[in-house]
């Protein structure tokens, strides 16, 4: 059994211009020890979905169909005192800013200590041990002078230490980060990967990491979900999408990294942008961008291609298996 | 090629017409009964002299006889005086009439006075920036640290010991005005500022400078437009918080004379009659005034709902 | 803590200095104390005379620093029509004045933090509705008309409650007699006390309300959401004390305006407290009295403020009590 699976995850936002969907037919899982990254342009949904797992998506948003099993349980059904015993406890989040995550006004070790008190019935003086033995997890040095300081006392790089000490507190098997390096000094970025990748493997947590850096879910994942438009739109194990993108928007995420461009020359931007939840093309939401477009792209939705290890969402690629078989 | 134009450019009423203004204004049954209810105030002190049929301000037309007669829907009403009369016999609705033209005059005048100082310091300041900036803005802060009514009432308390009850009645109406509208400018001023030091870094800012504009003009024909909807919003919450300033300075005696009264003091003349049971000369300008204040707030509200301008917060 | 207090004291000196000057200036300018002290019966030469020796032609500078150095020892002159030293005419009506400011604060606090918070965590649901409507109504209505409103309301119509004066008191300490300790005064606390609470009520409820709303968007408030705490922490706790920031400094300087409607509501109640006192000063040309008004209520709000401050920075961590900003 998965550790997490999502089903057809659904998630509609109730605006006054009428009902969008936010979130169309998202599945994919997540083995206990496993990392999976999911990957997109901002506006494509994955925080939406990163956040609809813990069930913490705040009004006029929510989930409006599909199933979240984690651990054999749907988390769609759980009433709210349920809910809470999973949030911090089971599943963690790490959040995309540390100056805007942890409470100005309150001291990291009241920040930790609430933490483990509203899952464990523990003291308060046993609450900060346990705390200051996750601060020296993360490397945090005198953690004993720390543990009394207000947010504001702490660099960037060590408030985003501080939240994975806090993701750990609980021993979870699952941990979410959400853009997790995004918002710290490009010299930090990769240190802070390095301590969560680390600590995932130790403590044998899973970890689904939501980024836009394709890079960084080439180097750290074993799988990757890349969604477009509220979509998944292919997925499968991170290598062969790397190696063998087979959806033109991957393909076009791929092309666009850095390393992918030769010196001195532009970088192969995808042309045009992710169009808004209101606005979504018909048929393939991707195809006005898409230089393969086929017939029936704009007219119907594509269904799921296996290719490899991999599924795709593509009317080219299915079109082209078809072919290769009737060829073969 | 003049009408293709016209037909592509729809005329501003056309623009006004679609805007998602005018639309929410639609939508919005509490907007539509403020304002209405505002236009009717406004409009009924705009020709207070034509629909009153008295003249409050006229003693041949007061008879001492007529005073404190009911309202005449009561039994012991006259048919004369639909809201009845006050301890003068005076025609409580001229008086009102009257009263809301002289509250709302004193809140408009004070409100565009404070709008005024508060643009140009704000935009002086904004613009300028460094050491002009700081000054002002420490000057700003000053301000605002005193309340309003503490101010209006020290100082008007002590213009009329200075010049004495008959001639500070005489000059009534500009004290309220100028203490009114003096006192509140900073939000103003912090408001434009703010627009303006977003503004101006802006590329079109720069290219008007470029192409030889004087740095008032950019000022005026740029950055004003854009902190129109902000001064909107402030201004009419302003027009109702100036009213309940001058109403309730009116009410301590350092307001409007008795002779030449605004709502506060029409309420405050009654409420010595109250215990006697002539409880219209107060009820009836209190609820005028309540009720003219509260639309605007509403219209306030509704106002910062929908263009929901940066406002400064303090 | 040490420097941070060293530097609100000087700022408190500072604003006091101005406050002297301008009282003085007011002293100097309004009315003439040779008129209050010999009629007008005596002639010119004996006027000029009793100037000189007044000290009343003395260089402006001169005359202050002798109105600080008595102002220090807490003389601030002779009422005119009280012929009692006029520091002590204020501060003998000071217990009424504070009584009322502290009735009605304390409505105010226990008021506006509930309904504010409540009506930011449920904004949809009809109480809120109810409390957002009914508390712009409360901004529209003058103090001194829901004064006035009251008393013909409980007093005249109802007859529940007193309409004026503090009813019976009962001494307390320092000479202090209070209205709260007998059941007749603290009748007469209720209209006076709500009246001047109405107008600051509906404001606080709203700010907090708006301050909640804000907050209750922020990425920590969502970040504690994703601990799993439970929501009454996280809206007492987590939301509230930093809804309390921006509250707290508004409210400093809502003290001025208390101060100022102290005025209006004692006016309205005959409440016998320094601010009718003031007005009644004001109608006589009592400088004396105006003037010791004028220190005296200068001198709560620099105190009220200070506190406020310190408050602050107690709460705020991010502020270090040396007033910078880290």
């Amino acid at each position: 059994m998965a550790l997490l699976e999502v089903k057809n995850l659904e998630v509609t936002f109730g605006l006054r211009q009428g009902a969008v969907k936010a979130l169309r037919d998202v599945s994919f899982s997540i083995e206990r020890g496993e990392r999976i990254g999911i990957v997109g342009e901002s506006g494509a949904g994955k925080s939406v979905a990163a956040f609809s797992i813990l069930n913490l998506i705040s009004r006029p948003g929510y989930i409006s169909g599909g199933e979240v099993l984690f651990e054999g349980k749907d988390l769609t059904k759980l009433s709210p005192q349920e809910m809470r015993d999973i949030r911090g406890n089971r599943i963690a989040m790490i959040f995309q800013d540390p100056m805007m995550t942890l409470n100005p006004v309150l001291t990291l070790g009241q920040q930790m200590v609430e933490c483990l008190k509203a899952h464990r019935k523990i003291s308060t003086a046993e609450a900060r041990e346990v705390a200051l033995e996750k601060l020296r997890l993360v490397h945090i040095p005198s953690p004993e002078t720390r543990i009394d300081q207000y947010p504001h006392e702490l660099s960037g790089g060590m408030r985003q230490r501080i939240i994975i000490a806090i993701a750990l507190l609980l021993d979870p098997p699952l941990i979410i980060a959400d853009e997790p390096t995004t918002a710290l000094d490009v010299t930090i970025q990769a240190e802070i990967m390095e301590l969560l990748l680390e600590l995932c493997d130790s403590q044998n947590v899973g970890l689904i990491l939501i980024t836009h850096d394709l890079g960084v879910v080439s180097q750290v994942t074993q799988k990757a979900v890349v969604m477009y438009a509220g979509r998944v739109i292919e997925q499968g194990p991170t290598k062969e999408i790397i190696n063998d993108a087979q959806h033109p928007y991957t393909q076009g995420l791929i092309n666009a990294l850095p390393q992918q461009t030769l010196p001195g020359k532009r970088l192969n931007q995808i042309p045009g942008s992710m169009p808004s939840l209101q606005k979504i093309p018909t048929g393939c939401a991707f195809h006005p961008r898409c230089e393969f477009v086929i017939e029936p792209c704009s007219r119907e939705l594509p269904g799921f291609t296996r290719s490899g290890g991999c599924s795709v969402a593509c009317h080219m690629v299915k079109a082209m298996k078809e072919k290769a078989a009737a060829a073969g | 090629m003049n009408t293709q134009t016209l037909e592509q450019r729809p005329t501003a009423w056309e623009r006004f017409k679609a805007s998602h203004f005018l639309h929410s204004f639609r939508t919005d049954k509490v907007a539509i009964i403020s304002f209405s209810v505002f236009l009717f105030f406004a409009l009924a002190a705009l020709f207070a002299p034509l629909i009153a049929p008295y003249d409050p301000y006229d003693p041949a037309m007061i008879d001492i006889m007529d005073s404190e007669i009911a309202p005449a829907w009561s039994e012991e009403g006259d048919e004369r005086f639909a809201l009845g009369t006050d301890a003068q016999g005076r025609d409580m609705l001229s008086t009102i009439l009257y009263g809301t033209r002289v509250s709302l005059m004193i809140g408009i005048c004070a409100v565009l006075m404070q709008a005024f100082l508060g643009v140009v310091i704000g935009l002086a300041a904004g613009y300028f920036g460094g050491r002009v900036d700081s000054i002002l803005m420490r000057i700003a802060d000053v301000q605002l640290s005193f309340s309003t009514m503490m101010v209006a009432i020290v100082v008007l308390a002590l213009f009329q010991a200075a010049f004495g009850a008959e001639l500070y009645a005489k000059l009534a109406i500009f004290m309220l005005i100028m203490v009114i509208g003096i006192a509140e400018w900073p939000q103003y001023a912090r408001t434009v500022r703010a627009s303006v030091l977003a503004e101006k870094h802006k590329e079109y800012v720069d290219a008007a400078r470029v192409m030889g504009f004087k740095s008032r003009r950019i000022m005026w024909r740029h950055i004003l437009p854009n902190t129109l909807s902000p001064i909107l919003v402030i201004s009419t919450v302003q027009v109702a918080n100036a009213i309940i300033s001058e109403a309730s300075l009116s009410f301590l005696g350092l307001g409007m004379p008795v002779s030449e009264p605004s709502l506060g003091s029409l309420i405050s003349s009654g409420f010595a009659y109250i215990f006697s049971g002539s409880w219209w000369i107060t009820v009836i300008p209190g609820v005028v005034l309540v009720l003219l204040v509260l639309v605007m707030n509403l219209l306030g509200d509704w106002l910062r709902d929908v263009l929901n301008p940066k406002l400064y917060k303090g | 803590m040490i420097a941070f207090l060293i530097r609100r004291l000087m700022q408190a000196v500072v604003v006091m200095f101005v406050i002297s000057l301008i009282s003085f200036s007011i002293q100097d300018n309004l009315g003439d104390p040779l008129r209050e002290l010999v009629g007008q019966s005596v002639s010119e030469e004996e006027r000029q005379a009793l100037r000189d020796e007044l000290g009343l032609n003395d260089p402006f500078l001169v005359q202050y620093v002798r109105f600080a150095g008595n102002a220090l020892q807490g003389d601030l002159g002779t009422s005119y029509f009280f012929k009692e030293p006029a520091l002590d005419v204020i501060l003998k009506k000071l217990p009424a004045t504070l009584e009322l400011v502290f009735g009605a604060t304390l409505i105010i606090i226990l008021l506006s933090v509930p309904l504010g918070v409540y009506s930011a965590i449920k904004p949809h649901s009809w109480f809120s509705k109810t409390v957002m409507g009914l508390s712009i109504v409360g901004i529209s209505v003058p103090v001194f008309l829901t004064a006035i409103m009251s008393i013909f309301l409980f007093s005249v119509e109802l007859n529940w409650l007193p309409s004026y004066g503090r009813g019976e008191l009962e001494p307390m300490f320092w000479g202090w007699e209070s209205g709260y300790l007998t059941r007749d005064g603290l009748l007469h606390l209720v209209l006076p006390c709500f009246s001047l609470a109405s107008i600051m009520l509906p404001l606080f409820i709203r700010l907090i309300r708006a301050e909640m709303m804000e907050v209750l968007q922020s990425e920590y408030v969502k970040y504690a959401w994703a601990k799993g705490l439970s929501p009454m922490r996280i809206y007492f706790l987590h939301a509230l004390k930093n809804t309390m920031l921006p509250v707290i400094t508004v409210g400093g300087v809502q003290i001025g305006t208390m101060v100022a409607y102290t005025i209006l509501t004692e006016t309205v109640f005959q409440w016998p407290g320094m601010g009718f006192l003031f007005l009644e000063a004001v109608n006589r040309v009592d400088t004396p009295l105006i003037v010791a008004y004028l220190i005296v209520v200068g001198a709560i709000f620099v105190v009220t403020n200070t506190v406020v401050d310190l408050i602050y920075g107690l709460v705020n961590p991010t502020v270090n009590l040396t007033g910078k900003k880290s």
